[in-house]
């Protein structure tokens, strides 16, 4: 039987911009070589400039995502406020490697902006919580070494939100044409200080 | 610490029993070394973080906080030498706030040692643990499996052995704080060059009896050139089949705030002047 990191198939990516943080991940579900769905989408939202892409087993997506929302929800009737994307990171972190002998199959990425200075913010984590710090840009999924090679080339610094969405869009649109688990049109997140874009991309059906 | 959640853990085994294989966590790869001179101790390591053949993290740190004259270099599994540090800095800063003492690297090496002998070896730990207190300057290293060694210097991880041959060669007694920092800095780029698990920059730590100096990024042997071209596109490349913007300011349009009088009926509510 294969990894349950590869069964249903899924890339997901984040990127650092000019004052501005962009995420997107594919829409593909599928069972081994067949597609069940091509609206599965791979990121949530847990908060006005917080989210998070979730990649892997879609059972443990679907059940982590749950986990989060319930988590982030008992944290803003504590705090009284908005849940900041550090400590979201720090509470996903210590949440996976509670299961560090039991993980969840599951690669997150975090993205978002602080919500006082703006200041972009990313990480992304391995099964057990290990935060990868990255000051450039993230990728998890089945197309992780395509996503790799794409962002090494085409990723540059202090790209602004529109540079920045056609750099991730594009680095995320081609990794996924050679990942035969991943693609069926793709989700991209431009999260800026004072609004977020979500757009739907057009790709390839195949 | 609470303990770790195993609900997981029998739909995993299952899983593996009818082979699926184990998820690859971040490994550390690593080279880490520590080495005592006269007055204090340093310790270094690399900056890669691998995940099978693929470099996960380029500039990660492996020179993990426990205390502010003690410093721990971590190899293994990434995620155990991090969590593994950041439980026992918190046992020992409740440790040395219950006694009123400056924690011991003695007490500290214990603390792992117990918990990583408690796991039998299945926290992927490998730690070189480093410091100065009231008794002394200490260099130890712990093994996943809670084996402890006291060497005046040491190598760990996959680029031990580069970084041991140099140590090998160039040691000698009596070293000064900057023929330390130099001799760790090579052994370390040792690793970094010789050892495929190990790459990036060089991170060192000194601890002295009146202060620790952290340099991050002490050698950068491996900077990335700049690129020569751009390859940023050209606005509208993508195609876009659907466009949604949610701004700020249009959030009050979906919400209404109503002020509660607090005069009418009901007690008020008791607050703290």
């Amino acid at each position: 039987m294969s990894s349950p990191f590869s069964i249903n198939g899924g890339a997901c990516v984040a990127m650092v911009g000019k004052d501005c943080v962009a995420i997107a991940c594919d829409l593909r579900l599928g069972l081994q070589a067949l597609t069940v769905s091509n609206n599965f989408p791979k990121i949530f939202q847990y908060g006005d400039n917080v989210f998070l892409g979730l990649t892997g087993l879609a059972t443990d997506v679907a059940t982590v995502s749950d986990l989060f929302r319930y988590k982030v929800n008992m944290y803003r009737l504590r705090e009284e406020r908005h849940i900041a994307p550090t400590t979201f990171a720090n509470l996903v972190s210590s949440s996976l490697y509670e299961r560090r002998f039991g993980p969840y199959f599951v690669s997150p990425v975090v993205a978002g902006l602080e919500a006082k200075t703006g200041k972009p913010f990313i990480c992304g984590f391995d099964s057990i919580g290990c935060i990868d710090f990255a000051k450039d840009f993230i990728v998890s999924g089945t197309a992780t070494e395509q996503l790799f090679g794409m962002c090494e080339s085409l990723w540059e610094p202090d790209l602004g939100p529109d540079e920045l969405f056609e750099t991730i869009s594009q680095a995320l649109l081609n990794a996924v044409d050679r990942d035969a688990l991943s693609g069926w049109g793709a989700h991209v997140y431009i999260i800026e200080k004072d609004k977020v874009t979500k757009r739907l991309l057009k790709g390839r059906q195949d | 610490m609470p303990g770790f959640d195993f609900s997981n853990y029998n739909r995993n085994a299952a899983l593996h029993a009818r082979g699926v294989p184990l998820p690859k966590a971040t490994s550390t790869g690593t080279t880490i070394v520590g080495c005592i001179f006269d007055g204090g101790v340093v310790i270094a390591a690399d900056t890669r973080a691998t995940s099978g053949p693929i470099v996960a993290d380029k500039n990660c740190e492996k020179l993990h906080y426990i205390a502010p004259q003690i410093w721990c270099a971590g190899a293994g599994t990434a995620a155990d030498t991090e969590f593994t540090t950041a439980l026992i800095s918190s046992q020992l800063e409740l440790h040395s706030l219950s006694t009123g003492r400056k924690p011991r690297v003695v007490t500290c090496m214990t603390l792992l040692k117990q918990h990583l002998f408690r796991y039998q070896g299945h926290i992927g730990a490998y730690l070189v643990v480093a410091g100065v207190d009231p008794t002394g300057t200490h260099l130890f290293t712990v093994h996943a499996h809670g084996s402890t060694d006291k060497l005046p210097y040491v190598t760990m991880g996959s680029g031990s052995l580069a970084a041991m041959s140099v140590f090998e060669t160039q040691w000698k007694t009596h070293l000064t704080r900057d023929d330390a920092v130099k001799l760790c800095s090579e052994a370390i780029q040792a690793g970094i060059f010789n050892d495929l698990g190990s790459g990036s920059n060089v991170d060192v730590a000194v601890i002295t009896a009146d202060k620790t100096t952290l340099m991050r990024g002490y050698v950068k042997p491996n900077e990335r050139s700049a690129k020569l071209k751009s390859y940023a596109f050209e606005k509208g490349t993508t195609a876009v089949l659907n466009e949604k913007i949610i701004r700020k300011q249009d959030l009050g349009n979906y919400v209404s705030v109503h002020e509660l009088s607090t005069t009418e009926e009901g007690d008020k509510m008791e607050v703290d002047t």
